[in-house]
Order: structure tokens, then C-alpha cells, then sequence
């Protein structure tokens, strides 16, 4: 695979070494001349000077045939124009954005920039992973698809702990897909009744969290059981 | 109408005060409050006793931009000191709030070119100079 990464920061110079690493071909770029020059003593060839956001730097960098364009710099403007020329202008198939800025991330969107990765946003994931509250953990966000993936851990007050699948009434988009218990997963059938200190998994419609979580918590469960 | 301006430096501030001249509602926005005193010199009259109005704010920052009145803006220029700021928040206001007009100033030839054919209006004062000079060595007829 042919990527290009604009971008010689901690992250993008990280990334190009793990790339290589596994026998990817990759090109660099970075703006800044010291850390250019400080990258050439390690990357050599695969490292570019230049700004990865005009047009010819990236055809020198043979952006017609990368199969993948990574946009990580510290400025959310530069990485959206980069990844939108990438995808737009020279068609390369898959693109990744940094978002330095969480507040960026609907501008991403809005230009059709996905995925786009925020470190603020991951580092929330893993704080509500550890400390979940509701004991709610997104798991997965497919926002082209528009479904969401989510966890939740079925406490004792509940009111699904001990009713059985097939009469438990979910709200309208979504769906249990799987049932962990004792450390390992199985798909529940309509038989299976859910059990306190389940954590169930379920596929749902965007914005349906609130619902859910409604839900499994509802009917004088308190605030923070 | 109603133009709001993002970006008072030299271009910005003086298309601000000729547009605020010809009986236009002009609302500029920049991170610099500084920048403010482009708007008030050579009028004789501050900017906001001219009517006109000024928000502090980053361009990407959606509440600046609600603040400084783009929801009812007719006109949308974007002409900070950053091609790459301004092709984004054209797309912004185009896409998003819907301006009707949005003019980007892209001192970039090459993108300027590349996004004009996307549909979007750039200006490219690199791109006059450049032809300006071919005109003043004699490279081009006319």
C-alpha cells in the first residue's frame, strides 16, 4: 500500500515508522524546515519537504497513486483541505483526518472528511470505558452507515434483569446482538432470559442512547445504582 | 444587504468600509480586536458609529460566526491571511448556513482554480499580480 502522510509531528512520524515498518511504502511531508531535516536523517527518501497543502506538492509526492492519504497536522484548515483535494480532486479512495480541535469535528463532517479522529474524543471513550456512566460504552460509530454500537451493563434493579429476550419491548431501532456473561460472548435467542451483571450489546439507530439508557435503567432505578 | 466579512486585514477592512459607504449592513469578524483600527481610519468616524459591526472570534468557531450574524447574511466574504481557513469557512457558510453569495479570497493560484471549478467564487490577488506583470513585461496581448 502506497500512503502519504502530511504532517511530521509525534503523530505522523509515528505513524510513518509503524507503516514501514510493516512493508507499506509511505512519503512524509512536512512544512517546518528543522523538522524536515531532523526527519531526513531518519525517514531519508520518505520524507518531503514542502506544504502538504498545495497542489503540487502533492503530485510530486505521487498523490495520483497513493491508496491512502493521512492528514495529521496541528491545523484542522490544512488537514480538511488536504484529505478534501485528496479524495475530490485526485480521487484516492481512503483518506484519514486528524482533528486537533474536537469543536472541528462537525466541519469534517459536514465536508464529508471520514473518518476523522480526535484524540480529545478517543481519550472520552476510554474515561467513559473505564468509568462508565450509566454503564453505557459506545463501542462503534459507523456514521456512513449511520448505526452505533453500543455496551451496557444490565444492573440488578434493572428492569430487563430476568425477562427473557423475546419479551423484552426495545425502543424502535434497536436490536440486542449479544449477550456477555462470565467473561465470555453468545447471541442470545428469544429464550434467553438476561441475567443482573449481564453487559448486552446492541446495534441502534443514531441518538437513540438517551432511549436506551432510559430503558435499561428505568422504573425507580436510582440515579446512580 | 447584509455582508459580513471574516478577516480585517488590508483587503477585508477596506472592502468593509466600501461596501459599509455604499448604504450596505457590514459585519465583520477576526480573532484580532486590534484589527479593529482598520476599520475606523481614514473615515473620520469610528466603525460602530458608522453602524457597523464587530465580533472577536475565530473563523471555524460556530458561535462567532452565529454571533456576528451569518444566519441573515446575503453575503459572504472570507478573506483572513490563510487560503485554507477561507476555502473552509466559504464551504461552511455555503453548506451549512446557506449564504447566497460566497466569495473566498485564495491566494494560492493553483487552488483557487481547482475550488472556482467546484463552484466556488475565489479571488486570487496572486493570480492579478501574476497577469498584471505578464502584461506590464509584454508576455500577453492586450
Amino acid at each position: 500500500m502506497y500512503v502519504i502522510i502530511a504532517g511530521a509531528g509525534k503523530v505522523g512520524r509515528n505513524l510513518a515508522r509503524e507503516l514501514i515498518s510493516k512493508g507499506h511504502e509511505v512519503t512524509l511531508i512536512e512544512v517546518d524546515r528543522e523538522r524536515y531535516l531532523a526527519m531526513e536523517e531518519v525517514f531519508e527518501h520518505a520524507v518531503q519537504y514542502g506544504d502538504a497543502t498545495e497542489l503540487w506538492v502533492l503530485e510530486r509526492a505521487g498523490i495520483q497513486r497513493a491508496d491512502l492519504v493521512i492528514a495529521v497536522t496541528g491545523d484542522d484548515e490544512d488537514n480538511m483541505l488536504v484529505c478534501q483535494v485528496a479524495k475530490e480532486k485526485y480521487l484516492c479512495e481512503r483518506i484519514i483526518a486528524r482533528v486537533n480541535n474536537p469543536r472541528n469535528h462537525e466541519h469534517f463532517k459536514l465536508l464529508g472528511i471520514q473518518p476523522a479522529v480526535s484524540a480529545t474524543d478517543l481519550i472520552l471513550r476510554l474515561i467513559e470505558h473505564e468509568v462508565p456512566r450509566y454503564g453505557l460504552v459506545h463501542l462503534l460509530a459507523l456514521e456512513e452507515e449511520r448505526l452505533e454500537i453500543i455496551e451496557l451493563e444490565v444492573s440488578a434493579e434493572s428492569p430487563v434483569a430476568g425477562v427473557r429476550v423475546s419479551e423484552i419491548r426495545l425502543p424502535e431501532g434497536s436490536l440486542i446482538i449479544s449477550v456477555l456473561r462470565n467473561g465470555s460472548g453468545f447471541v442470545p435467542k428469544a429464550d434467553t432470559i438476561i441475567e443482573a451483571g449481564d453487559e448486552v450489546l446492541l446495534v441502534l439507530d443514531p441518538g437513540l442512547e438517551e432511549a436506551i439508557t432510559q430503558f435499561f435503567s428505568a422504573n425507580g432505578r436510582k440515579a446512580s445504582a | 444587504m447584509f455582508i459580513l466579512i471574516v478577516g480585517a486585514g488590508r483587503v477585508g477592512a477596506a472592502v468593509a468600509k466600501a461596501a459599509r459607504a455604499a448604504g450596505h449592513e457590514v459585519s465583520v469578524l477576526d480573532e484580532d480586536p486590534l484589527s479593529h483600527e482598520r476599520l475606523d481610519a481614514g473615515t473620520g468616524i469610528s466603525w460602530e458609529d458608522w453602524e457597523g459591526l464587530f465580533t472577536v472570534g475565530t473563523a471555524l468557531e460556530t458561535e462567532a460566526l452565529i454571533q456576528a450574524g451569518i444566519e441573515r447574511a446575503d453575503v459572504f466574504i472570507a478573506s483572513t491571511d490563510g487560503d485554507n481557513t477561507n476555502l473552509i469557512i466559504s464551504q461552511i457558510a455555503k453548506k451549512r448556513f446557506g449564504v447566497p453569495t460566497v466569495i473566498a479570497r485564495v491566494m494560492d493560484p493553483a487552488r483557487a482554480t481547482w475550488y472556482r471549478e467546484q463552484g466556488l467564487q475565489t479571488i486570487s490577488p496572486a493570480e492579478h499580480a501574476i497577469e498584471m506583470f505578464e502584461h506590464a513585461l509584454g508576455l500577453v496581448a492586450g
